[in-house]
């Protein structure tokens, strides 16, 4: 404990790369969640859709998904695209990687939202003339996302804690800066309290977007 | 993939497995705690367990993994690798469990209790009689989730150099220029360990849909 005040003026002077760190972890998230939002969305269509083959594949890919560690996915990710000539350097992998993994449980909890939602809302949109991409852009997607809301918050949160799993393949995010900070001048209490800290200040922050949300959409109803 | 790569494979997975196990037997009694304690509702230390609970579930573990190892021998506390994973994981799975037991809780009918309560029971005998059979079948498939979540989330613990199922088929790619069957290996033991608790779920969800009916 006598080593902190050290290691708060250590990480005092070293603000600029904790703050690098943290601006990194902020964009591969909110890059990855944008992603995988829109990728779930094409995988949730797919798997209630009507195609003859598609609507299994997507199954199987969700299901898959999430039985896979994303440490494991990540390495297979970063490792294997080379194999089919593919190259991307460790933050553009790292980003592929959290996208087509969260993509699939972004999927799974609309599908969820999709089966608590009353059946008469697609039977009225079919009798309107709704077919199709419409019906699912115009009326199904509507409720299903609105619902989804505070589990679309937790998957969030849950990218922002999986981004610090790209440390291992070396993109420079928060975590990443706390290590390098801890292993030059060896204050590992402070540095990674502090990386916790933000992480924590973060998530709170999803959190109090997905409350805003909530109560713009309850104050329109 | 060579026989004894295969072998370091599968100490690699009871590594794994055996920490996951560990984790959950230490963290889920540890949540049930916590919960109890919100229960209660006591002033200073209810807002106290929930920021801590807030915190450890915005926590990631390799972040957290790193902290326990790394920081605590600076205050003194020397702890083994396998310790320190372990302690990790316990604590983010206490973190999940007492919200899903805290769930329970909730929505565990109050006159039950009040009507132990007029019965004479004890505190320990309501809990143990009246409160926590029900509010276990309440929860369990939550908590079912919660232990793949803590299986997925294991290969954190590579980071400190704990050698588990990820970490053995690094080194496996370490030695053969190529990781990738070593990987796919991997895939398929996580997929069938992990697919198995997923059944699990299922099948007490059903069960705990049926009794409702």
């Amino acid at each position: 404990m006598m080593a902190l005040p050290h290691g708060i003026e250590v990480l005092w002077q070293e603000r600029a790369m904790m703050l690098d760190g943290l601006l990194a972890t902020i964009g591969i998230a909110a890059a990855g969640a944008v992603l995988a939002g829109l990728l779930g969305l094409v995988l949730f269509a797919l798997m209630i859709g009507r195609a003859p083959v598609l609507p299994r594949l997507a199954t199987g890919f969700v299901d898959l998904m999430r039985c896979v560690p994303f440490m494991l996915f990540c390495y297979l990710i970063y490792y294997g695209l080379p194999r089919f000539g593919i190259v991307l350097d460790n933050l553009f992998a790292g980003i592929l990687a959290l996208t087509l993994y969260n993509a699939a449980y972004v999927a799974e909890l609309l599908r969820g939202a999709y089966k608590a939602l009353p059946a008469e809302t697609v039977e009225a949109g079919l009798a309107f003339g709704f077919h199709g991409w419409r019906l699912l852009l115009r009326v199904i997607l509507p409720p299903v996302v609105l619902s989804a809301v505070p589990m679309l918050g937790n998957q969030m949160v849950q990218i922002i804690k999986d981004s610090a799993f790209l440390v291992i393949i070396a993109v420079q995010e928060l975590t990443y800066a706390a290590n390098e900070i801890q292993a030059n001048y060896y204050v590992p209490f402070a540095s990674f309290i502090c990386a916790v800290l933000l992480y924590w200040g973060l998530c709170l922050g999803v959190e109090g977007g997905v409350r805003a949300v909530l109560r713009a959409a309850e104050a329109r109803r | 993939m060579t026989y004894p790569a295969f072998i370091t494979l599968l100490w690699g997975a009871a590594n794994t497995i055996g920490v996951s196990l560990l984790s959950i037997a230490i963290g889920t009694p540890l949540g049930l705690m916590l919960a109890l304690v919100r229960w209660r509702r006591l002033r200073l230390v209810d807002p106290a367990v929930a920021a801590l609970v807030s915190l450890l579930r915005a926590t990631p573990s390799v972040t957290l993994v790193l902290l326990v190892y790394f920081a605590l021998p600076t205050i003194g506390l020397e702890i083994p690798r396998f310790a320190a994973a372990v302690a990790t994981l316990a604590l983010g799975s206490m973190a999940y469990n007492c919200e899903i037991w805290r769930g329970a809780l909730l929505a565990f009918p109050r006159d039950q209790y009040e009507a132990a309560l007029a019965f004479g029971m004890t505190g320990a005998l309501r809990l143990r009689l009246i409160v926590l059979p029900q509010i276990l079948r309440a929860a369990l498939p939550a908590l079912v989730n919660e232990m793949t979540l803590l299986i997925k989330v294991s290969p954190a613990i590579a980071v400190i150099g704990v050698v588990e199922m990820t970490r053995a088929a690094v080194r496996i790619g370490a030695v053969t220029y190529d990781p990738i069957p070593a990987f796919l290996v991997c895939l398929v033991i996580y997929v069938a360990v992990i697919g198995c608790f997923v059944m699990l779920q299922r099948r007490l969800e059903r069960r705990a849909a049926a009794a409702a009916a």
